[in-house]
């Protein structure tokens, strides 16, 4: 889809143009925070700039130009920000919860010991020793 | 009347977000729509067989309030991260910490849209959950009350989200 962006009127190129701008601005930011910030943990807060609203940004920036060129609304790039936002927490996850369980293992004192393990240590102790099968 | 309605139509949200995902992408007219219902359909009668449960909302008035309480936290916490990633104040001083949030909640969908508003909250970063003593293991990056942080959640996002599920 070609736009011609000097056909535009002024209130959607300057909208457009505001998101556009505050979403890249928001993603550079984070990105900035990924390269710059000291540890693995802090350093996981910063891309979250850019999933929502540097996403969000940009997105609501192409919806408004392309709803004034098309002179119809054009609504689909919000698909784009429910799929990031949905689908961000799974690698989040997965990356916070690895560093957790290296930091564990290494025994890094920052980090606190695993949620639930006293009760887990109770509940071995609880159990009874296993002994031998008795013969009958 | 109802229990017909729901074999035929076994996830009724899942079926509408299919069919508006589907005139979205592919443009608004009859034709479309019928595929758009036939895919919703048959997607979610898949799903059906693949035996996952319907997401217990009981309280759809709650839901407006929380998509605008969580747009309104996100960009006051885009704009606060942002601040501090740009000033450097992070990398000087050491502001950010863990914090252990005790949850209520305990079914699988409101955890996953916790998640979601944590998730995508700039600032806070959700690590670690045990289910069997419902503790949530979230890293803070601006961590100056931990008391507040844990206020937050549980009485700004976890009560809304009992008053929709449970």
């Amino acid at each position: 889809m070609s736009v011609d962006l000097s056909a535009l009127p002024v209130w959607a190129a300057i909208a457009g143009s505001v998101f556009l701008v505050l979403g890249a601005g928001l993603t550079l930011i984070g990105a900035l925070g990924l390269a710059r910030l000291p540890s693995f943990y802090t350093r996981l807060h910063a891309p979250t700039l850019a999933t929502s609203w540097g996403a969000g940004g940009m997105v609501t920036g192409s919806m408004i130009i392309f709803t004034a060129a098309a002179a119809r609304p054009v609504l689909h790039e919000i698909l784009i920000g429910i799929f990031i936002t949905t689908t961000t927490p799974i690698t989040l996850m997965m990356l916070g919860r690895a560093a957790v369980y290296r930091d564990r293992s290494e025994g890094d004192a920052r980090v606190p010991p695993a949620l639930g393990v006293q009760e887990r240590e109770d509940v071995q102790l609880a159990m009874p020793p296993t002994s031998e099968p008795e013969k009958t | 009347m109802r229990t017909a309605f729901r074999r035929a139509v076994p996830y009724p949200i899942l079926t509408v977000s299919l069919i508006v995902m589907w005139l979205l992408l592919a443009g608004f007219n009859a034709g479309h729509g019928v595929i758009a219902v036939v895919v919703a359909l048959g997607a979610t009668h898949a799903l059906k067989a693949l035996g996952e449960a319907s997401p217990p909302i009981r309280n759809w008035v709650a839901i407006p309030k929380l998509i605008g309480i969580v747009l309104y936290d996100i960009v006051r916490s885009n704009i606060a991260v942002a601040g501090i990633i740009l000033t450097g104040r992070a990398m000087d001083k050491q502001t950010s910490g863990f914090i252990i949030v005790p949850l209520r909640l305990r079914d699988p969908f409101p955890l996953a849209v916790l998640a979601i508003v944590l998730t995508s909250t700039p600032g806070t970063a959700w690590l670690d959950y045990n289910s069997s003593r419902g503790e949530l293991l979230l890293h803070v990056f601006d961590l100056v009350d931990e008391a507040h942080w844990i206020d937050l959640i549980t009485h700004r996002y976890e009560r809304l989200l009992m008053e929709i599920f449970e």
